[in-house]
């Protein structure tokens, strides 16, 4: 029998604290299960939904229902995520919506981490390494898409007018961080 | 402290309530807010702002515009701060800002590489690839570095630059390139439409060639009155965003136009509140409006160069934008219209004005007319041939031009400041650079915009309309379409005087092959040496520029380009578009180090990737070494110990007891689908069908050219899915490589691949006493021999946590790799060491994993392999599938190179001295007094100090190299040659009991 000492804790790649520079904040978000979905867009069409969550939303949207949401990042590609207690159940759940159906479920949630950028001015603190066309008119509220920030890639999500979610693979977390907040310096 | 002796009295668009001194060459000069450099100085009668760049003539300014050529300082804004070769002519000044002339010594006024005009004679084109040809070997040396330090410009910063610069990436619908009038009415006409629209302008406020017009109306209001009511019109749209100081200085594929704005430089420090010095803008847009505006081309004429000669214009922008007399007496040369224009606003100012005018009186009746109703001299069909004076212009000497073409008596006009007017050049610098093609139109004289590459358009003086009203219309109706407006709108402006006849270089009545008549002033070219050039067979206009160097100063040939063009082509008798024009690339003007590299350096050069126990490393004094990206524990020293020492205690605790090892960057990639074990099977030379899972297995990939691109362990989790592991530097590009195979070849497959590298943290316990270590944390596995023997994974908990433990070693020890969530990593690890410390557990670094494996003579991919190694070479050719259709390399690996022998051997090397190490590069031979070049065997690949071995060992490439078992090879050393005998890569365990340990 495992002693409670023993049980791993979890470290987190980054400090958790909120810096805000120049009006935009850069805060660490906790962590999430997170769930990459591979399926046959033909079957992701027969079958509408998983876990709650519609898959026939354009690619570079998501869909949200309760806490959980999903990325459409391409046309066989979600990224599912949910609230970090509910990986396993996230994953059965999903797994029994596509019984007998082609797709590959991988556990993600320690590879990618996630942080908010709010503020005014944190879509030009974005487009300091982001090249894409980050106006209200071109990446509305409710976009999500695979792109770079500087040197790293990134999934960016705009949650809110001012407010985006930024996520990256765990080792990059430092360089995003310092990155954004140079950023934000720099607007 | 200087009193301004030559500041005008009224007018400008200086603000006299705001007043500042700057410092130049450890003077102090008063001037005003909205002054450049230039003008300060100017205004205090400085005209000897530099010497050029080959004879160290005395210069001065020649345009008030970013074609300066001559007169470049050096910037210092404090410590780290220093800037060297700014144009003085856009170099705001700011208070406080201390300024210095270059390229001369021991001072601006005397300087001693002015010897070089004396002996100009020599120093023709060409010069340097006639004489520094020998010997060979002094060229680096001794001529090139006396060359660069003679002949130069600024000396570069030698400390870090403490500024902040920004990157910005923006789209819009329509860029807007220069705030001119074309500029300006595009920007309004488009802004209606309510689509984005930026208009950048490089001048420290908009308005172009308005700001210094104090006569033209526009639409019945002064032109500048019209500026300031159009900027107000454009500041009230959302959708408008006006850039003063940013000059767009590249433009690449689909509109991709890059920018650079200068922030800081004009504010007094302390007043930039941490705002950066420079960002740099890509602006993606949708159209683009080229309203960039014209260069006026300098006369062609003996000593056409000395301080106080300036182009016209200058001079009316000196006057009515800075209100600074640039001279009292002052002559004007020109072939054209626009210089009576500057002549009235330079008389109005109360300045003495002469015109010289080498049109035939015939040809410029309207103008001469237009000079005397204000009452200035004209001198109609008359040539400049010279000028006087030293530091400063005294005289210029002029004669009239027969009817025969024959020169008539020299005359000096005296004066102190001479305007020179040889016509206009559109700038289409950027509409060349957007892949335009250029057409040469003989009645303006000009290359101009013909077919277009891109969604661009170009107006106004680019684009070859110089009349004021002509310009807005176009402007106007450019934005208007940009932004698919259907409008067009008239504007009622000032008649401009335009139009000018090209005269290439000036007739003079000496021989023209003993004057220095300047072409290219920033690069010190002549008349002369471009005749020279033709002479001696440079017939291209791309040959002569590289001969002679014209236009290819950092000022691009803005002001000489034409000149020189039309001079080589009169004297190749051609026509000129048969000489061809020059193509512009970026930049349009220099641009700063710092605007391009941006936030990219300290911590934010690359990333720096850190796995999750790298804190605890840090913490327990790891070297660390770089591994693409990623930071690894190298070693880890303990008290006194250098690397020599802590390699051999860490590869001793690891073969005695046990090791931890964190091997958390190894690639990671989940293949999963039903048809997962098809695609390994075609990804790698090994079979996968038959492995069981739960079984592990070692991989090997090839490229399609048969060799080794890749390896990794791969377990098998499921039927239907796989953990491939690949190298640390290789992670990405063999994601990359089978997506690209299953997207391109196989569609039909399938099978999906996730990256996971970063989702398992790897722990390896490696060692005798790893599974005692490890067992007690472990549930739900069993770990016994039998339940899980080497090369096996399994998938429980440890430390609560879920894993997936392999069974696996690259140390040839009994070994675990333990997976965990990344997040979970840091704390299993503590847990781990702090069980294990009982048994001696030893942390251990990149060095010592190597060497691990050297004894093992395991392969490290980019180490012993480089891109030409087939597995049989490394002795791996058991692991190719006899009995598979096809596999990526497989058809490759039947070539009858692959398959001759003599090719290269991975084979264990030992020296006869055991305590040498050799060098990896290292070449071998058979024979070192063979005459040379000596034939080369093979190179070494990997060479450590062998702990295990008591001895150094080594792992090398040698030609038929198993069938040499015992020979004895020389092997290059600093030295010379050490002796060593070939002997089979395992050094340590060859019968491989020590992994697969029976229980204890």
């Amino acid at each position: 029998m495992l002693e409670i000492r023993n049980q791993a804790t979890r470290t987190a790649p980054f400090p958790l604290a909120t810096e805000t520079v120049k009006g935009t904040a850069i805060a660490p978000l906790p962590p999430r299960a997170r769930l990459s979905l591979r399926l046959r867009p033909a079957e992701a069409a027969r079958i509408g939904s998983v876990a709650g969550l519609p898959l026939d939303r354009p690619i570079g949207t998501f869909a949200a229902h309760d806490e959980r949401r999903a990325l459409r990042l391409g046309p066989d590609e979600w990224l599912v995520s949910g609230p970090a207690d509910e990986t396993d159940e996230l994953g059965a759940r999903i797994a029994g919506d596509l019984a007998g159906i082609v797709h590959a479920l991988v556990d993600v949630s320690h590879r990618n981490c996630g942080l908010a950028v709010s503020g005014a001015q944190a879509e030009a603190a974005l487009n300091a390494g982001c090249p894409l066309d980050l106006s209200l008119a071109a990446f509305p509220v409710g976009a999500a898409t695979r792109t770079l920030l500087g040197k790293a890639e990134i999934l960016l999500v705009r949650v809110d007018a001012a407010c985006f979610e930024v996520e990256c693979w765990r080792s990059f977390a430092e360089y995003v961080r310092t990155f954004l907040v140079e950023a934000a310096r720099g607007t | 402290m200087s009193r301004q002796p030559f500041r005008l009295e009224r007018g400008g668009r200086i603000d006299r309530s705001r007043p500042l001194t700057i410092r130049f060459d450890g003077e102090t000069f008063t001037g005003y807010a909205g002054d450049t450099v230039a003008s300060t100085l100017l205004a205090n009668g400085v005209h000897l702002m530099g010497r050029s760049f080959k004879y160290h003539r005395p210069r001065g300014l020649l345009s008030v515009g970013t074609d300066e050529p001559n007169a470049l300082l050096s910037a210092d804004r404090g410590a780290g701060r220093v800037d060297p070769n700014n144009r003085a002519s856009v170099l705001e000044a700011v208070d406080g800002l201390v300024t210095g002339s270059q390229n001369r010594w021991p001072s601006l006024a005397f300087d001693v590489g002015a010897v070089n005009d004396v002996l100009s004679p020599v120093f023709v084109a060409g010069f340097y690839y006639k004489t520094f040809m020998w010997p060979r070997s002094f060229w680096d040396k001794v001529y090139e570095p006396i060359i660069r330090a003679a002949a130069g410009l600024g000396v570069a910063p030698a400390g870090p630059d403490p500024d902040r610069y920004a990157h910005r990436h923006a789209h819009c619908d329509l860029l807007v390139v220069g705030a001119g009038p074309a500029g300006l009415a595009a920007a309004l006409a488009a802004a209606r439409s309510g689509k984005r629209v930026m208009l950048a302008d490089e001048q420290a406020e908009p308005g172009g060639a308005l700001l210094h017009d104090v006569t033209s109306t526009i639409d019945g209001v002064p032109a500048q009155d019209w500026v300031a009511q159009t900027i107000a019109a454009l500041d009230a749209h959302e959708n408008v965003v006006v850039l003063p100081r940013t000059t767009a200085f590249g433009y690449y594929n689909h509109n991709h136009v890059a920018l650079v704005e200068r922030i800081t430089d004009h504010l007094p420090a302390g007043d930039t509140h941490g705002a950066p010095r420079e960002r740099l803008w890509q602006v993606r847009a949708g159209e683009v409006v080229l309203a960039t505006g014209s260069h006026e081309r300098p006369l062609v004429f003996a000593d056409n160069d000395r301080p106080g000669i300036m182009l016209a214009e200058s001079l009316r922008i000196l006057v009515n934008r800075y209100a600074v007399a640039p001279g009292r007496e002052i002559v004007l040369a020109t072939t054209g219209s626009s210089a009576y224009t500057v002549a009235a606003d330079l008389k109005a100012a109360g300045l003495a004005v002469t015109i010289v005018d080498a049109r035939l009186a015939v040809d410029c009746v309207a103008d001469t007319a237009f000079a005397a109703e204000r009452g200035i001299t004209v001198l109609p069909g008359h040539t400049v041939v010279g000028s006087k004076g030293r530091l400063r212009v005294s005289g210029l000497i002029v004669a009239p031009l027969r009817a025969d073409g024959s020169v008539g008596p020299r005359r000096t006009l005296a004066c102190d400041c001479v305007g020179m007017s040889g016509g206009w050049t559109p700038a289409v610098h950027l509409f060349s650079q957007s892949r335009g093609k250029l057409a040469y139109d003989a009645g303006q004289d000009a290359f101009l915009p013909a077919s277009h590459a891109q969604a661009e358009r170009s107006a106004g003086a680019c684009a070859g309309t110089y009349d004021l009203a002509a310009c807005l219309a176009a402007g106007f109706a450019a934005g208007a379409q940009a932004a698919s407006l259907d409008e067009t709108r008239a504007f009622e402006a000032s008649p401009a005087r335009t139009g000018f006849q090209p005269m290439r270089v000036m007739p003079t009545d000496v021989d023209p092959g003993r004057v220095r008549a300047f072409v290219d002033f920033q690069n010190d070219v002549t008349a002369k040496d471009l005749k020279l050039a033709v002479r001696e067979g440079f017939h291209s206009i791309e040959h002569v520029k590289r001969y002679t160097t014209t236009g290819m100063a950092t000022d691009q040939g803005k002001t000489s380009n034409m000149n020189a063009l039309g001079y080589v082509a009169g004297l190749l008798d051609k026509e000129l578009p048969q000489v061809g024009t020059t193509t512009f690339r970026p930049p349009y003007t220099p641009v700063s180090f710092g605007a391009l590299v941006g936030p990219s350096k300290g911590a934010l050069f690359d990333p720096v990737r850190k796995t999750p126990i790298d804190s605890w490393a840090e913490a327990n004094g790891a070297a660390f070494e770089p591994v693409s990206l990623w930071r690894r524990a190298w070693y880890f020293p303990e008290d006194g110990e250098d690397m020599h020492a802590a390699v051999a205690r860490e590869c001793a605790a690891v073969r005695e007891g046990l090791g931890i090892f964190d091997a958390s960057t190894l690639g990671k990639i989940e293949v999963v689908g039903p048809d997962a074990a098809e695609f390994m099977n075609r990804m790698y030379v090994n079979g996968w069908s038959k492995l069981a899972p739960g079984k592990c297995r070692y991989g090997l990939m090839l490229k399609e050219d048969g060799f080794i691109l890749d390896d990794g362990v791969v377990a098998r989790l499921a039927e239907d899915r796989f953990h491939v592991t690949t190298t640390t530097g290789g992670a990405a590009r063999v994601l990359a490589l089978m997506e690209d195979y299953l997207q391109t070849e196989w569609p039909d497959l399938d099978v999906f691949l996730t990256s996971v590298t970063e989702q398992w943290a790897v722990i390896a316990l490696q060692g005798p006493k790893a599974r005692e270590v490890l067992a007690p944390f472990v549930s739900d596995i069993d770990l016994s021999n039998e339940a899980m023997p080497h090369m096996s994974v399994r998938e429980g908990y440890v430390c609560g946590v879920p894993t997936r433990l392999m069974r696996v070693s690259f140390t040839g020890e009994l070994g675990y790799e333990v997976n965990v969530p990344a997040d979970h990593a840091l704390s299993v690890w503590e847990t781990l060491y702090d069980a294990g410390r009982a048994h001696g557990i030893t942390p251990y670094g990149t060095e010592t994993m190597h060497v691990l494996r050297a004894e093992k003579g395991f392969i490290i991919v980019g180490q012993e392999t480089d891109g030409t190694v087939t597995p049989d070479d490394v002795g791996l050719g058991g692991m190719v599938s006899k009995v598979k259709r096809d596999f990526v390399g497989m058809r490759s690996l039947a070539r009858p190179d692959l398959v001759a022998s003599g090719r290269k051997q991975l084979v264990g090397l030992e020296t006869l001295d055991p305590n040498e190490r050799l060098d990896e590069g290292a070449q071998i031979v058979v024979d070192p007094s063979a005459p040379v070049p000596v034939p080369m065997l093979g190179h070494v690949t990997s060479s450590y100090w062998s702990p295990a071995c008591g001895r150094t060992i080594a792992l090398a490439l040698v030609a038929d190299g198993r069938a040499r078992m015992g020979e004895t090879v020389h092997v290059t050393t600093p030295g010379g040659f050490a002796r060593a005998t070939i002997r089979n890569p395992v050094f340590v365990d060859a019968e491989g009991v020590r992994v697969h340990a029976r229980d204890s």
